[in-house]
């Protein structure tokens, strides 16, 4: 590629929710085909393996924090089993936020939401509403 | 590219007429994901047993199982593609990104693949350890039964025996 001059970017703009939604659309894309479909396969790979094998998957995917030892060893695997439950969570926001921006997409896609105080609308929404969604997403699962 | 013949001023810019193709695949696959993964989310939201019990048999129904298959299939996909453009974004030297983009592919095939695998598994072979316990289950009920049965008629004959030699010593 010849050396051409870039136009300024990232550094001069001032921050605005367009690019926030922009870039956690990238963050949580990633995240999820690098982590969410690591945990997903874990998941299908431990319900084909019987019940000893998804027995060890919940046990390191969604430990009981309060049955956790943290003395010696035992406090690497705690650490992990802590550290993965926090995962599944971040994945779960990951997923919903992924979800609402790339509707975002498709709308943008048909040419609409371009203007710039309907743009910002729309990108402070499409935020607030994947935390939303997950947090409904786990009361459904914690409350039922 | 170069701004000399007709030739050089393509080179380098891919081949024609497929620009769109990655692009449109990936919305494509967009919607796959909003229905497959729709669905499993919504299945897990409204379930209360999360037992493996539960869950394998869930997972083992045919439209639980065929869901599963396209989340697979779709999410790997769009993964791949999205992945790709991050590769081609932030890995500046074009061997290393060829390299990664390869290798990319590989996994994610092979990920696919893994996943598919496993559901299949978990359909057959589920099914299949069912139809075992069943039919153990039934065969011990009848075996039960049968003895049962046995016992009764033993009790019911060593009764009249009993009566006959009554009514015989009157």
């Amino acid at each position: 590629m010849a050396n051409r001059p870039l136009s300024p970017h990232i550094t001069i703009w001032k921050w605005g929710p367009h690019m926030l939604v922009s870039i956690l659309h990238r963050v949580s894309g990633d995240g999820l085909a690098v982590l969410g479909l690591g945990v997903l396969l874990w998941w299908l790979g431990a319900l084909a393996g019987g019940a000893e094998s998804y027995a060890s998957f919940t046990s390191w995917m969604w430990a009981d924090l309060a049955a956790l030892e943290w003395s010696g060893l035992d406090f690497f695997a705690s650490a992990a089993k802590a550290l993965l439950k926090l995962v599944l969570i971040g994945l779960s926001w990951a997923f919903f936020n992924h979800l609402v921006s790339g509707l975002r997409h498709f709308v943008m896609d048909i040419g609409a939401g371009y203007e710039l105080s309907t743009n910002r609308r729309w990108s402070i929404l499409s935020i607030v509403l994947g935390v939303v969604l997950t947090a409904a997403f786990w009361a459904a699962i914690l409350l039922n | 590219m170069g701004n000399g013949t007709r030739i050089g001023q393509v080179r380098g810019l891919g081949s024609s007429h497929h620009g769109a193709h990655h692009w449109l695949v990936q919305r494509v696959t967009g919607v796959g994901n909003l229905v497959s993964a729709g669905f499993l989310v919504i299945s897990l939201a409204l379930r209360d047993d999360f037992s493996y019990a539960a869950l394998a048999e869930w997972a083992a129904q045919p439209i639980p199982a065929l869901m599963l298959a396209l989340l697979v299939i779709s999410t790997f996909w769009h993964a791949r593609l999205g992945l790709q453009v991050m590769v081609e974004d932030y890995v500046p030297d074009s061997a290393s990104r060829f390299g990664v983009s390869l290798l990319l592919s590989l996994v994610m095939v092979a990920g696919a693949t893994f996943g598919l695998f496993s559901i299949g598994k978990i359909v057959f072979t589920g099914q299949a350890d069912a139809a075992i316990s069943a039919a153990r289950a039934e065969a011990q009920a009848q075996q039960a039964q049968a003895q049962q049965q046995a016992q009764m008629q033993q009790q019911a004959a060593a009764q009249a025996q009993a009566a006959a030699a009554a009514q015989g010593g009157n």
